[in-house]
């Protein structure tokens, strides 16, 4: 035996080796970092269910309250508003919420609501995340003459009627989002909370 | 001194390596007015890391301080204005230097043969510096800032399937918050910085171990004295270093002249919503990208939803950035310059810089359905500039190229 002879297979053989027990080594190194950015354990507690009063919201108009740091909308929808609803169907993407991740089993319904007179919606655009303006008037200038009242988001364009869902050629591809909510009385609604009865 | 010179080069390749990238470094004697952007593109590069490193000892990266900060910085700080604005006024000029360095590379082919590494890691650099622009526009937590980067991130969560999961990686937070104005500011610091200027010493050792292309698209290599200098090179220092002082010069007037008269440009370098602390309850009227992210934006924003989702035109922005890669194996023309090229690759240049343009000024517009038309022929046109590049390149009428460089 020849202590300068080199066995090439030999030596390809433990590169191949070092080279994989490296790799696997730094992709275990890397795990850590990788997590450390996803949402910390206080940004997951921060998402605790807050209570909104109902009577102090005039007839047509919207409070937005924070809920998770996004923008959830309430709005007092009135009779006439509630009749426009069901007259733009064919125009709409999604007219009977056949999405089911965009609203609770419960507001499944041509309102989108458990209780028709409020709408309670997530404030985010489903195209890309901003906050649409409330429009609620008939034919604004702006918007041209078929606007029946409802969101105009400013970043892309997307439209959506007063049960927050999309109309035909928006960028937006879905309804906006129905956060699980629940009333404790006529007058108040937990947001972010159902307590099980969208099972 | 030469004893102390003679010590160091014992030690290190301090003299060699003057010699090897300026004094006899040969650079093709035609160079014109589009060579001035190289240089000028590594001035910015330390102007920005000069006044961020300055920037970074007043701002703080919190999301319930950093408004309040930058406004600090622009009134309490001494000349804590002048620097701000050096370094916001930077970021947009960075970007006109890159557009024209990067036109150049388009106009001589200097992506050509065997120049495709110093251009693909041009496109790296110019990625990264998208990535850096679009971190340190969170950080004043404007308004513009914080909507800005929601719809930014919200286009990762359109990647089909772990796009919730991403975006909820990227931010740290089930919305923008703390968490994710901290990150950015680490990244845009530190870590981009860090990885571009190894880019940029990539781009230039690439960049030096082949040589400069020029205005002919002739190889000077190929031609040389009998003392094996190329005949039509002169050596970098100090014909083009007194070049580039010019160069520099009058870009600084004007940069100058923007910092101390408009650093808003007209809200098209600062906008006005950014003025307004973030608010996560409520998106500003009018949303639009800085000027040097329009083009993208107008082409995300032409390509409707397919099958309720919006990913088709999250992939056409992202391959509209990343089909530059490919230009050097689009190209099949003979011949690399402008000079020498038929009308066709003339009208295709022509048509794509209208694109371009015509698509960064949609962008900042709202979305109209006219508008939204206009984008989408533009789109068109953009891609067909790359995809039949192989097509319109070969079948051209080119002209003779010359053995040397033109005067």
């Amino acid at each position: 035996m020849s202590s300068l002879s080199v066995d090439p297979s030999k030596r390809r053989f433990l590169v191949t080796m070092t080279s994989a027990v490296g790799g696997v080594a730094a992709l275990g190194v890397a795990t850590p970092f990788v997590m450390s950015m996803l949402p910390s354990a206080r940004a997951k507690a921060a998402g605790a269910p807050i209570e909104v009063d109902l009577s102090k919201i005039e007839p047509g108009m919207q409070l937005a309250v924070e809920w998770r740091g996004k923008p959830v909308w309430v709005v007092n929808r009135t009779k006439e508003m509630l009749d426009l609803l069901s007259k733009h169907d064919d125009k709409l993407t999604d007219p009977a919420s056949e999405t089911t991740s965009q609203q609770p089993e419960y507001c499944k319904n041509p309102t989108r609501s458990i209780n028709p007179q409020y709408l309670i919606v997530v404030g985010i655009c489903t195209h890309l995340g901003c906050s649409p303006s409330y429009r609620a008037e008939v034919a604004p200038a702006d918007l041209g003459p078929d606007w029946v009242g409802g969101w105009f988001c400013p970043c892309h364009g997307s439209r959506f009627d007063l049960a927050a869902r999309v109309f035909n050629g928006s960028p937006a591809p879905t309804n906006l989002v129905i956060p699980p909510h629940k009333y404790l009385s006529d007058t108040r609604v937990l947001i972010g909370d159902d307590q099980g009865a969208a099972a | 001194m030469q004893k102390l010179l003679n010590w160091v080069d014992e030690r290190f390749p301090l003299t060699s390596s003057y010699k090897a990238h300026l004094s006899e470094y040969f650079a093709p004697k035609n160079f014109n007015f589009w060579y001035f952007f190289g240089s000028l593109a590594l001035l910015m590069l330390v102007v920005q890391i000069v006044t961020g490193i300055f920037l970074t000892m007043h701002y703080k990266p919190d999301a319930a301080l950093a408004f309040a900060s930058v406004e600090y910085i622009m009134r309490d700080v001494d000349y804590g204005w002048l620097i701000r604005y050096i370094h916001s006024t930077g970021a947009s000029m960075f970007f006109v230097v890159v557009y024209l360095h990067m036109f150049r590379g388009l106009i001589y082919g200097s992506y050509r043969q065997p120049r495709e590494l110093i251009w693909i890691f041009g496109v790296i650099i110019y990625l990264v510096l998208m990535g850096e622009a679009f971190m340190g526009y969170l950080l004043p937590w404007g308004q513009m800032s914080y909507w800005g980067a929601q719809v930014i991130i919200n286009l990762f969560s359109a990647v089909p399937f772990i796009g919730g999961a991403l975006s909820e990686w990227i931010r740290g937070d089930y919305v923008i918050g703390d968490a994710t104005l901290n990150r950015f500011f680490a990244f845009h610091v530190i870590a981009l910085p860090l990885v571009l200027l190894g880019l940029v010493a990539a781009h230039l050792v690439a960049l030096h171990e082949v040589g400069s292309n020029n205005p002919d698209g002739v190889e000077i290599k190929k031609l040389k004295g009998a003392d094996g200098h190329p005949l039509d090179g002169i050596p970098f220092h100090p014909y083009y270093t007194v070049k580039d002082i010019l160069g520099v010069v009058v870009f600084l007037i004007v940069f100058a002249a923007i910092v101390f008269f408009a650093p808003e440009m007209g809200g098209y370098f600062l906008e006005a919503n950014n003025f307004i602390p973030a608010d996560s309850l409520k998106t500003p009227e009018h949303i639009a990208p800085v000027w040097y992210f329009t083009p993208y934006y107008a082409i995300l924003r032409a390509i409707p939803p397919i099958f309720g989702s919006q990913f088709p035109g999250v992939a056409a922005m992202g391959v509209a950035v990343l089909i530059f890669f490919a230009l050097p194996w689009l190209d099949k023309s003979p011949v690399k310059s402008i000079r020498y090229r038929g009308p066709k690759f003339k009208i295709a240049l022509t048509l794509f810089v209208i694109a371009f343009i015509g698509l960064g000024i949609l962008g900042v517009l709202p979305a109209t359905p006219l508008y939204t038309l206009i984008s989408q022929i533009l789109s068109g046109v953009y891609f067909a500039f790359f995809l039949l590049m192989p097509w319109y390149t070969k079948n051209d009428t080119t002209k003779p190229v010359p053995e040397r460089v033109t005067q």
